[in-house]
């Protein structure tokens, strides 16, 4: 369920490092949790994010959730996709239903962040 | 699960899209059994009601239900409540779950007539079944002829041989029966009723599809759009109240409906990109004016709809207004209520 090749944070965003490049996105867990998503507020291209500084927001019918960048960086590309279609997020979180695009400013971040089996023992399903 | 008013209550089965969908196009169950019951019976049964109900109790026939608010003196809700007459002389009560003690309490103290007040709940449980296949469900599993009973009447008989009292009420805005029944045979009522309604494609439905069901219909939620704050006459529920008898809480209504209310309820529906929220802030001209009651995603209109306190001077069709959306005024515009009506 959870993918060897992301990277995990405490509150269930997912990053994904390839050269420079830091794709950022929500855990099954956490669309599991939210339930059907219908609104996803994400960034201007350009903008910079921080660790752990809110980076947008996901809404479902009932709630409202804050996401966290997990790496900070420069924003190279949002996913055009999830504003026609939010209801993505449910169905493929850690593939096409990704949020955002970050170029890194501190590659080292990454190491702070758990494995997918780190994830699983946060979950509790280790 | 979530803790509601000490009851642990789901949130969602299969979902809250799909189960609000379900309840709009076929049928839906609820187990609602948190719900209060209050009874109130002996031979001044309808004096103890018809004082502290707002509605007009002397209209209603047996078996007949009536939605009503239950105030305080100064006209603020203590709770609104649907009252049954089973007969002239007893009176059954169907109130909120986290205020029925308060209800009770409330009622008890008032009781200078010949009648006893009983907190019932314990006694009951209660399942709702909601949707244009309600009745074909239900109808299957009791030899009560259903189709006669009209919305807001009610019938005694068996459900799969359990008494039952069946009541075509609900908080959906569909076609709807009620079911009220000793809580022993719960569990095994609620999986007849799936039975009977699986041709039909019948979900089990949470607290999430009951709300987003209940704010289309623009039913108000105790809590919400009513609080012991606030007067039926703000909350749009004057046709609640009857004028022409003495009830608690009357006299500041009779002020508010003839010198005006400085606050109405009204609904909206988002013009700009984002969901006005329940507890968010509501600017009119740019200024701080009231606040969202209710708000959320309509899956029937998909629209981002709500309901909001606003100064009665703004409180009218098609004004447009801004919800504070995390910190950015996002443009709404004022709509009638109900958001949704069925076809009948």
């Amino acid at each position: 369920m959870y993918p060897d090749n992301l990277r995990y944070t405490k509150e269930h965003e997912w990053v994904k490092v390839e050269g420079a490049t830091g794709t950022i996105g929500i855990t099954d867990h956490a669309q599991k949790e939210l339930g059907d998503i219908v609104y996803v507020d994400l960034p201007k291209v350009g903008a910079v994010v921080e660790t752990g500084k809110s980076l947008g927001s996901v809404e479902s019918v009932k709630a409202v959730s804050e996401i966290y960048a997990p790496v900070s960086g420069e924003v190279l590309e949002i996913n055009a996709m999830l504003s026609a279609s939010p209801e993505k997020l449910n169905e493929d979180p850690h593939g096409e239903a990704w949020l955002v695009k970050v170029k890194l400013s501190s590659p080292d971040e990454i190491n702070q962040l758990m494995s997918a089996a780190d994830y699983r023992k946060h979950l509790g399903e280790a | 699960m979530v803790d509601f008013g000490g009851w642990d209550m789901p949130v969602q089965y299969s979902g809250i899209l799909d189960e609000h969908h379900a309840v709009r196009r076929a049928v839906g169950l609820f187990d609602v059994s948190h719900m209060g019951e209050i009874e109130i019976q002996g031979p001044q049964a309808f004096e103890l009601v018809n004082l502290i109900a707002t509605s007009a109790v002397a209209k209603l026939v047996d078996g007949q239900a009536q939605y009503a608010g239950l105030l305080y003196s100064h006209g603020g809700f203590v709770d609104d409540i649907l009252i049954y007459r089973v007969n002239p002389q007893h009176y059954f009560l169907c109130v909120n779950a986290s205020n029925q003690d308060k209800d009770y309490e409330h009622i008890a103290a008032q009781n200078r007539f010949d009648c006893t007040v009983e907190n019932a709940g314990p006694r009951y449980s209660q399942l709702a079944i909601q949707g244009p296949k309600a009745a074909a469900t239900l109808q299957k599993l009791t030899a009560t002829e259903l189709a006669p009973i009209k919305y807001y009447r009610s019938r005694d008989g068996e459900v799969d041989g359990v008494p039952a009292r069946m009541a075509r009420t609900g908080y959906t805005g569909e076609d709807c029966f009620e079911v009220f029944f000793a809580p022993a045979e719960s569990e095994r009522l609620w999986n007849k009723i799936m039975q009977a309604g699986a041709e039909f494609g019948i979900k089990p439905c949470g607290l999430g599809a009951r709300n987003t069901l209940r704010l289309e219909a623009g039913m108000a939620l105790y809590g919400h759009e009513i609080n012991a704050e606030i007067t039926p006459i703000e909350a749009g529920l004057e046709r609640n109240c009857d004028m022409t008898k003495e009830f608690i809480g009357k006299r500041i209504c009779v002020r508010q409906l003839a010198e005006g209310v400085t606050r109405k309820l009204m609904g909206f529906e988002m013009t700009g990109r984002g969901i006005g929220r329940d507890g968010y802030e509501v600017n009119v001209d740019g200024t701080p004016a009231g606040w969202v009651t209710s708000g959320g995603p309509s899956p029937t209109l998909g629209k981002n709809i709500g309901l909001c306190y606003l100064p009665t001077a703004a409180a009218q069709l098609g004004r447009t207004i801004q919800v504070i959306v995390r910190g950015q005024p996002v443009d709404a515009m004022t709509v009638a209520t109900p958001f949704y009506k069925r076809a009948r």
